[in-house]
C-alpha cells in the first residue's frame, strides 16, 4: 500500500520519460544517495572499503560498460580484460610521462585509448557474428596480454610488465584514505552510469537493441549497422577503459598484465549475465553478487566452525561458483534485474496477493 | 631446409593435438547446439581420473601388469566421463533447452569451473604422470637427404596416428550406425528428430559421453606428453580458434583447422618471434582465426548463415 | 472503392529478374505504381511477391532490370538509401524487435529523423531532450491512430499476433513514408482484425496520401481496397490492371483455380 502509483499522473512526456517515474522510487533513491555518499564514508571500516566497496564500484562500472555491448547491442565479448588493461596502461603512461597530469585527465585519457582500441577490434563484428565473434574478442584479450608483457614502451621500461602509481591527487585533494577513494569511484560510477542510462533509453540505445534483435529489419528502417555496432564498441570500451584505469590506480595501486587476464573477462561476463542482460541496474547487482560471493564462501566454513585448508577452500569455491552460475542461468536467465522487477511488482500489490 | 621441415612437422603434430580437443567441441556443438567451454576442463578431468587410478589400482590390488592397470584405469575414466555426461544432461541441459547461445555458453563456463574444482578436489592438484607406454625417444629420418637427418618425435607420431584412428572410428560411427544417424538427425533439427521418436535426452547423454571419451583420448595423449596438470585446461583454450577456423559444425574442419594453426604457430614463433621478443604463440592462433573469418565468416567448412526476412 | 486522385508514376519497376543460385524467383517483371494509389500484388504462394518487395526495398539485388523512383534510376537499391527516399515496409514474418516495447519499436522508425549526437544523448542535454520529446509526440499520434495505447509499454513479444502486425505497421508509418510496402498485412487475422487493418490502410492512404503497394491473399480485401492489381505466378507477370479487369483475366483464373481438363 505504500508503493502505489495512485494519484501520480504524468501530464507531460517529459515526466513520463524520467528514469524514476514513481515518486516513491525517487524518495528511495534520495535516501540511498544519502547513505552512499554520507553515511558509508563515515561508518565503514577500512577493510570494507578496500576489500568490498571499492572493487564493487569499479567492477559495477566495468559491468555497465560490458552490458552496453553484450546486453544492449548483442555483441559477444570475451576480451573485456584487455580493454581494462588498455585503459589502465594508457592512463599509467599519461600519468607517468606527463608532468603534473591531473588524475581525472589520465583516467579519461585511458578511457579514450580503450575506446579507439575497442573500435578497432569492433570492426570484425561488421562481418562476423555470434559465437564466431567471440574469437575476435579473445584475439584482443591474448594480444593485449602479450603486448603489455613484452613491449617495454607500454610499461615505461619495466621488464616484467608491472607498474605502480602512488600519491594520487584529485584536483589538489590527496586521495590518501580509503573513504576518499571510495567517493571518487562512487562519483564516477554515478556519472558514467547516468550517461549510459541516458544513452540506452535514447535513440542510439534503440539502434543498439534493434541490431541485437533483428539486424536485417534494422537496416530497412534506415539504421546504419556500421555506426550502431561501432558506437556500441566505442561507448562500451570507453567505460570499461575508465574502469580499468580506476582498477589499477585506485584499487590495486600496483599491477601487472595478469591482473587483466582472461579470468577478469569471464568474471565480468558472469556479472552481466547474472545481473541481467540489457539492464544498467542489473550490471550493478551482478557486480555485487560476484564480489560478495567469494567473501561469503570464505566466511561460511568459519561460521560453521570447520577448518579447511586454503587449497581445498579454493577448489570448493570453484565448484560452488560454477554450480551457482548454472543454477542462476536455469532459474532466472534474465538475471537479478528480472528478480528485482518481479519483487517490485509484488511490492506494488502488497499487502494484497493480486 | 631441414630445420624448416622439422618445424613444420612439429607444427603438424601440435596441430593434431589441438584437433583432438577440437573434435570433442564440434561433436557436442553439432548435436546439441552448445559451444562447450568446458571441453578443456573435461580433458583435464578425464586425464586426472586416468592418471590417479593408474596409480591407485596397483596400490589397492597389487596388480603390476602396466598394460592391464592402464586399461582398467582407462575404463574407470571412461565410465567417469559417461557419468559426467549424464549429470550434465540431467542437471543442466535439460533445463536450458530453448535458451540463447550466450546463456548456454555461460552455463558451460560454469560447468568448467565446477569440473576444475571437483577434479582437483578429488584427485589433487600436483602434476601426475600418465604412462601408456608411448615411446619417448626421438626418431631420426631421412639421413641421406638431409645432413644429420630430421629429428622427429615418435610420441607425436603415435599421437597423430591415434587421432587419425579416432576420426575414422567416429566417421564410421556417424555414418554407419543407427545411433550415428540419430545424432545427425538431432543436429539437423531438434524438433523434427523428436517428432520421429528420437529421444532427445538420451541422445544428448550419448553425445556428451562421446565428447567425454574424445576428451579422454586427448587427455591421455596430452598428459603423456606434458604431464597431467591444471594448465592442460588452459592449453585447451587454443582449441577454440581451431574450431572457429574450421567451422563450428565440421569435424574435417576441426582437423584442418588444427593443422593450420599448429603449423602457423610454430612457424611464426620461430621465424617472426625473435623480431618482437617472442611469445607470439599465445595469440597467433586467435589472430589467424580472426583474419580468416574476415574473409570467410563461417569458417572453412561451417554452415553459411542465411537470413530470411 | 473510393475515387482517389492518383497522380503520376512514382515507382517504376522495369524488367526485373532475380535468381538464387539456379532458382529463378522473378523473370522480367515490369509494372508501375502511381502516386497516391493502392497497388496490390497478388499470386499463388511462391510466385515471388515478397521477393519483388525485397528488390524494391534493397534487401535483394536483382541480377537484371532497374527501378525508377521519382525519376531517379537505380540498378541496385541500398536499404538505407531507400529508407531515406521515403519507402517503408512491413514484413510477412513480422520483423519486430522482440526485446523492446511497442513504444520503442515504433520510435525506431523515427530514427532517420533524429539528429542528436551521442554525447548530447548521454547528457540528455537541451536539444537532445527536446528532440526525444518531439519524436515521442509524433509516435503517440501513430499509437492513437492504430488504437494501441493500452499496450505502449508492453514488450512486443508478449502481444497477440494481430496487435504485433499493427505495431509493424506503426513502425513503418513512423518513417513518414511516401510509399508503403505492405507484405501480407492481414495474414493470420480474423474477419474483425482484417476490417480494422483495411480501415487503417485506407485511412493512411486518404489522410496522408501515402502510396500503398500491398501483397495480400484475401481476394475480397484486394478487390475492395485496391486501385490496380499486378498478378504474379512462378515469377512471371500474368496480369496487370484494375481489379475487375484482373478478375476476368483467363490466365489469372487458370493460375488460381487450375485448368479444366
Amino acid at each position: 500500500m505504500f508503493y502505489r502509483e495512485n494519484g501520480q499522473f504524468k501530464t507531460s512526456y517529459q515526466s513520463d520519460l524520467q528514469i524514476f517515474p514513481i515518486a516513491q522510487d525517487r524518495i528511495a533513491l534520495a535516501l540511498f544517495a544519502l547513505v552512499a555518499f554520507v553515511a558509508v564514508p563515515m561508518l565503514a571500516s577500512d577493510y570494507l572499503f578496500r576489500a568490498v566497496l571499492v572493487p564493487f564500484l569499479i567492477l559495477s562500472l566495468a559491468a555497465i560498460g560490458l552490458n552496453v555491448l553484450v546486453g544492449y547491442c548483442g555483441q559477444i565479448s570475451l576480451g573485456t580484460g584487455a580493454f581494462m588493461a588498455v585503459g589502465a596502461y594508457a592512463a599509467y603512461n599519461l600519468n607517468a610521462r606527463i608532468e603534473g597530469m591531473p588524475l581525472l585527465l589520465s583516467l579519461i585519457g585511458g578511457g579514450l585509448c580503450a575506446m579507439v582500441f575497442g573500435i578497432l577490434f569492433g570492426i570484425p563484428s561488421l562481418r562476423i557474428r555470434g559465437l564466431y565473434l567471440a574469437v575476435a574478442t579473445l584475439a584482443a584479450q591474448f594480444f593485449v596480454d602479450w603486448f603489455t608483457n613484452r613491449v617495454a614502451w607500454v610499461t615505461n621500461g619495466s621488464s616484467s610488465g608491472s607498474v605502480s602509481v602512488s600519491a594520487l591527487q584529485f584536483f589538489g585533494l590527496a586521495l590518501d584514505s580509503p573513504a576518499r577513494k571510495y567517493l571518487l569511484c562512487l562519483s564516477l560510477l554515478v556519472l558514467l552510469g547516468l550517461a549510459a542510462k541516458n544513452l540506452v533509453r535514447g535513440a542510439i540505445g534503440r539502434e543498439w537493441m534493434a541490431m541485437r534483435d533483428m539486424d536485417v529489419a534494422a537496416a530497412v528502417i534506415g539504421i546504419r549497422p556500421v555506426y550502431a555496432k561501432l558506437s556500441a564498441f566505442a561507448v562500451s570500451s570507453f567505460i570499461v577503459g575508465v574502469a580499468g584505469a580506476l582498477w589499477g590506480f585506485v584499487h590495486l595501486g600496483a599491477w601487472e598484465p595478469a591482473a587483466f587476464g582472461i579470468d577478469k573477462s569471464f568474471q565480468l561476463l558472469f556479472m552481466v549475465i547474472i545481473g541481467g542482460l540489457g539492464s544498467i541496474v542489473g550490471a550493478v547487482f551482478g557486480a555485487a553478487f560476484i564480489v560478495l560471493l567469494p567473501l561469503f564462501l570464505n566466511l561460511v566454513p568459519h561460521w560453521l566452525g570447520l577448518a579447511i585448508s586454503t587449497g581445498t577452500a579454493s577448489f570448493l569455491e570453484h565448484m560452488i561458483f560454477g554450480a551457482l552460475i548454472v543454477f542462476f542461468l536455469i532459474v532466472e536467465p534474465h538475471g537479478l534485474a528480472a528478480l528485482w522487477a518481479t519483487a517490485r511488482q509484488k511490492l506494488r500489490l502488497w499487502p494484497f496477493p493480486h | 631446409m631441414g630445420f624448416f621441415l622439422e618445424t613444420l612437422f612439429g607444427g603438424l603434430m601440435a596441430g593434431m593435438l589441438y584437433a583432438l580437443v577440437a573434435i570433442g567441441f564440434v561433436l557436442i556443438f553439432k548435436a546439441s547446439g552448445v559451444f562447450n567451454f568446458a571441453q578443456g576442463a573435461m580433458v583435464l578431468f578425464a586425464a586426472l581420473t586416468m592418471a590417479r587410478f593408474a596409480e591407485w589400482i596397483p596400490r589397492w590390488t597389487g596388480l603390476d601388469n602396466m598394460l592391464l592397470v592402464n586399461l582398467l584405469a582407462a575404463c574407470v575414466a571412461a565410465a567417469a566421463m559417461v557419468v559426467v555426461a549424464w549429470l550434465v544432461e540431467r542437471l543442466v541441459l535439460r533445463h536450458l533447452v530453448n535458451q540463447e547461445g550466450i546463456t548456454l555458453l555461460m552455463a558451460t563456463l560454469g560447468i568448467s569451473y565446477f569440473l576444475d574444482g571437483a577434479g582437483q578436489l578429488l584427485f589433487g592438484s600436483s602434476t601426475y604422470k600418465i604412462d601408456v607406454g608411448m615411446p619417448k625417444d626421438p626418431m631420426i629420418v631421412l639421413e641421406n637427404t638431409f645432413q644429420g637427418g630430421l629429428l622427429l618425435s615418435k610420441e607425436d607420431l603415435y599421437a597423430a596416428a591415434m587421432a587419425a584412428l579416432l576420426v575414422v572410428l567416429l566417421s564410421l560411427f556417424f555414418q554407419k550406425t543407427k545411433t550415428g544417424r540419430a545424432l545427425r538427425a538431432v543436429a539437423d533439427d531438434h524438433q523434427a528428430a523428436q517428432s520421429i521418436g528420437i529421444p532427445l535426452a538420451r541422445i544428448w547423454v550419448i553425445v556428451w559421453s562421446v565428447g567425454g571419451l574424445v576428451a579422454l583420448v586427448a587427455g591421455v595423449i596430452w598428459g603423456s606428453k606434458l604431464g597431467v596438470q591444471y594448465s592442460i585446461s588452459l592449453v585447451a583454450l587454443k582449441a577454440f580458434p581451431v574450431v572457429i577456423l574450421g567451422g563450428l559444425t565440421s569435424v574435417p574442419g576441426a582437423i584442418l583447422g588444427g593443422l593450420i594453426i599448429g603449423v602457423g604457430e610454430k612457424l611464426s614463433e620461430i621465424y617472426l618471434g625473435p623480431m618482437v621478443g617472442g611469445g607470439i604463440e599465445n595469440w597467433f592462433a586467435y589472430v589467424l582465426a580472426l583474419a580468416f573469418l574476415l574473409v570467410r565468416p563461417q569458417g572453412l567448412f561451417g554452415d553459411k548463415i542465411i537470413d530470411r526476412v | 472503392m473510393s475515387s482517389r486522385k492518383t497522380g503520376d508514376v512514382i515507382l517504376d519497376v522495369q524488367n526485373i529478374s532475380l535468381s538464387f543460385g539456379g532458382v529463378k524467383a522473378l523473370t522480367d517483371i515490369s509494372f508501375d505504381v502511381r502516386e497516391h494509389e493502392v497497388r496490390a500484388i497478388i499470386g499463388p504462394n511462391g510466385a515471388g511477391k515478397s521477393s519483388m518487395l525485397n528488390c524494391i526495398n534493397g534487401v535483394y539485388q536483382p541480377q537484371q532490370g532497374q527501378i525508377t523512383f521519382r525519376g531517379q534510376h537505380f540498378r541496385h537499391m541500398n536499404s538505407r538509401q531507400v529508407a531515406e527516399m521515403g519507402v517503408a515496409r512491413t514484413f510477412q514474418n513480422l520483423a519486430l524487435f522482440k526485446g523492446m516495447s511497442v513504444l520503442d519499436n515504433i520510435m525506431t522508425g523515427r530514427n532517420l529523423k533524429m539528429k542528436s549526437g551521442i554525447l548530447a544523448q548521454a547528457l540528455r542535454w537541451g536539444p537532445a531532450a527536446r528532440e526525444e520529446i518531439a519524436q515521442r509526440e509524433f509516435v503517440e499520434r501513430i499509437i492513437d491512430f492504430l488504437e494501441i495505447q493500452l499496450h505502449r509499454k508492453t514488450p512486443v513479444g508478449r502481444l497477440p499476433y494481430g496487435l504485433q502486425k499493427r505495431v509493424d505497421l506503426g513502425r513503418a508509418l513512423a518513417m513518414e513514408p511516401q510509399v508503403l510496402l505492405l507484405d501480407e498485412p492481414m495474414a493470420g487475422m480474423n474477419v474483425e482484425e482484417k476490417q480494422d487493418m483495411s480501415r487503417f490502410i485506407l485511412d493512411v492512404n486518404d489522410e496522408f496520401g501515402t502510396t500503398i503497394v500491398l501483397i495480400e491473399h484475401d481476394m475480397g480485401v484486394v478487390m475492395d481496397i485496391s486501385d490496380r492489381v499486378v498478378v504474379l505466378d512462378y515469377g512471371k507477370k500474368i496480369g496487370d490492371g484494375t481489379p475487375d479487369e484482373v478478375r476476368n483475366n483467363e490466365d489469372v483464373i487458370r493460375a488460381y483455380l487450375g485448368t479444366e481438363h
